[in-house]
């Protein structure tokens, strides 16, 4: 039998990969920095036309989308003459299993029929998992989701309870763990032992499935007013949302369309922290997530992240916890529906921005999900009040992270906070230099960068030598 | 004396998968002092006693063992109680565009 320990698991992460993957990542890459992005999305992925067909046999994409005219109208009247967007929603909770995480799920159990595997694994405490779940469901194959679900006086939060609900409704193990970074190495012991295929969040298959979402609202806002969107707010967390919808937005074509993510701000709570676990009443869309997926990317269960936001951003805003539940509860009663919370993270910004924007521009919201017990604001801020948040009725910048949740008292309050994009690109290049401290550098190296980061090959540069002078 | 389950009852059971010591390094001292841990819910395969080491088929048939911690483990989360800060919310009844709160 196999060394079962937390080192000699880690060290055969390699070999695991590659056996549960059927991707060699070698293919792509160029320097121990640089890989060539665009060929291993061509390499591994499918063309839109292909991922289309695939979805559809499994009750994924064609989702609705919705013009969100009563907020629109309300948010008028805190805009000055002439302002406030045309705001639209693209429901994807209309997805089998009630998110845009079924497009991301869809094309790697696809990928794992195909290739014969017995069974999928995903390590997610979040929708992904229900979507797995239901994707192996229709496929016929075996399903293993592990979730990080309970501290250690095993208290788990409702969101996460109602996702391992879900998993079993779809037929699925779950594998339910304490709070830690050690759900990598059980999802490594897990692959290993069952031989069962990775849907890993992070493969060109997850984001080539995400680029139907962007396509597909291009087309729809096209054929409804006869122009592109102007901005797509989407969720930013492991950077996947972001990613695949930007890139299916250029496949249809509308070059003008501004891509910006949102995470809610929890900015002080540590992620790896039992104490610090159940403070939190977001466990997605998050900036605990979102930064350190943005800064660096390649921190995932594969070799090289398909998921690479800051080649898309053109913006990145926070908002406040207390900020989403308010919108979540404004969609309910201008609007007539329920979804999220976790998902209303970009309807949140999007309120926030089209108040900025002239009243004949156009901003899509591009994902809801659905919502139910323990996936809801009163589950989740009773959950809170519980866990001795606080929770109030106020101006939002009083939020503070695992100590106050602030519910705005008017819409004129939703106010994103901008997150320097320059800051985000500061971050990875100070993540590079610390992760690779004695590499030297090549002109390939420099040239990945700045494509990574968008910026010039003069500017990558000029930023690693002073950087570097800093350290 | 724990409580006697009979062969094919839904069950939850626990396992310790890493003691403290065993831990990943660098991980705050508040999750490095408690054993990582995990739950598995399935069907017990033997008759078998809460508190006590039992094997259990999960859903998709596959064999685990483990200490016998729930028997029929709930769904226990719901809605939790109505947020009067929520319920407050509807801007069509705000009087002067500020001040949503009835």
């Amino acid at each position: 039998m196999k060394d079962r320990s937390y080192q000699a698991v880690t060290a055969r992460k390699n070999e695991i990969m590659k056996a549960s993957m059927g991707i060699d990542y070698d293919e792509f890459i160029i320097t121990p920095i640089a890989f060539d992005y665009e060929k291993m999305m061509h390499k591994a992925g499918y063309p839109l036309d292909e991922i289309f067909s695939i979805q559809r046999q499994t009750k994924v994409a064609d989702t609705p989308l919705f013009e969100l005219t009563g907020i629109t109208k309300e948010l008028r009247k805190h805009c000055a003459p002439g302002m406030g967007a045309r705001i639209f929603l693209k429901d994807e909770a209309a997805n089998a299993s009630g998110s845009f995480k079924a497009r991301r799920a869809s094309v790697s159990v696809f990928e794992a029929q195909k290739r014969g595997y017995a069974g999928v694994v995903a390590a997610t405490s979040g929708n992904y998992g229900a979507a797995v779940a239901s994707q192996a469901a229709q496929r016929g194959l075996k399903c293993i989701i592990l979730q990080e679900v309970f501290d250690s006086r095993g208290m788990g939060q409702p969101e996460i309870l109602e996702k391992g609900r879900k998993c079993e409704a779809y037929g699925a193990e779950v594998l339910q763990l304490s709070v830690g970074p050690e759900l990598f190495y059980y999802l490594l012991l897990t692959l290993e032992e069952t031989g069962f295929f990775n849907a890993s969040l992070y493969t060109p298959f997850g984001i080539a499935g995400v680029e139907t979402l962007g396509y597909e609202l291009v087309e729809q806002v096209r054929s409804r007013i006869g122009k592109d969107p102007d901005v797509v707010m989407v969720t930013h967390a492991g950077g996947g949302n972001v990613t695949g919808t930007a890139r299916g937005v250029a496949k249809a074509g509308a070059v003008n369309v501004k891509i910006h993510g949102a995470s809610v701000d929890l900015s002080g709570l540590h992620m790896a922290s039992d104490r610090d676990f159940n403070r939190k009443s977001f466990t997605t869309g998050h900036t605990g997530f979102g930064i350190p997926f943005a800064t660096w990317p390649d921190r995932v269960d594969v070799p090289r992240n398909a998921a690479r936001p800051l080649r898309y951003l053109d913006g990145y805003h926070l908002v406040s916890q207390g900020e989403v539940f308010f919108v979540t509860q404004l969609l309910a009663v201008l609007e007539g529906i329920e979804r999220g919370p976790a998902g209303n993270t970009s309807l949140a910004a999007a309120i926030s921005m089209a108040r900025d924007m002239r009243d004949d521009q156009v901003i899509v919201v591009q994902e809801t999900e659905y919502t139910g017990a323990g996936k809801h604001p009163t589950a989740q801020l009773s959950f809170a009040r519980n866990n001795g948040i606080i929770v109030r009725t106020g101006d939002p910048a009083d939020n503070k992270p695992g100590e106050v949740i602030v519910i705005p008292e008017h819409l004129g309050q939703i106010r994103a906070r901008e997150y320097p994009l320059s800051e985000l690109r500061s971050s990875y290049l100070k993540n590079v230099l610390r992760i690779f401290p004695d590499y030297v550098f090549t002109e390939k190296d420099y040239a990945f960068l700045a494509e990574e980061l968008r910026m010039s090959v003069e500017g990558v540069t000029r930023e690693m030598a002073s950087l570097a002078s800093h350290l | 004396m724990g409580e006697k389950v009979k062969a094919g009852t839904f069950v939850r059971i626990e396992q310790i998968l890493l003691q403290p010591s065993e831990r990943a390094p660098k991980i705050p001292d508040d999750t490095a002092k408690v054993p990582y841990m995990l739950w598995i819910n399935g069907f017990l395969t033997a008759d078998g006693e809460t508190g006590n080491e039992v094997e259990i088929k999960s859903l998709i048939g596959r064999k685990h063992s483990g200490k016998l911690v729930r028997v029929n483990p709930a769904y226990g989360h719901d809605f939790g109680e109505p947020v009067a800060e929520l319920l407050r919310i509807n801007p069509r009844q705000e009087k002067s565009g500020k001040g949503g709160v009835l």
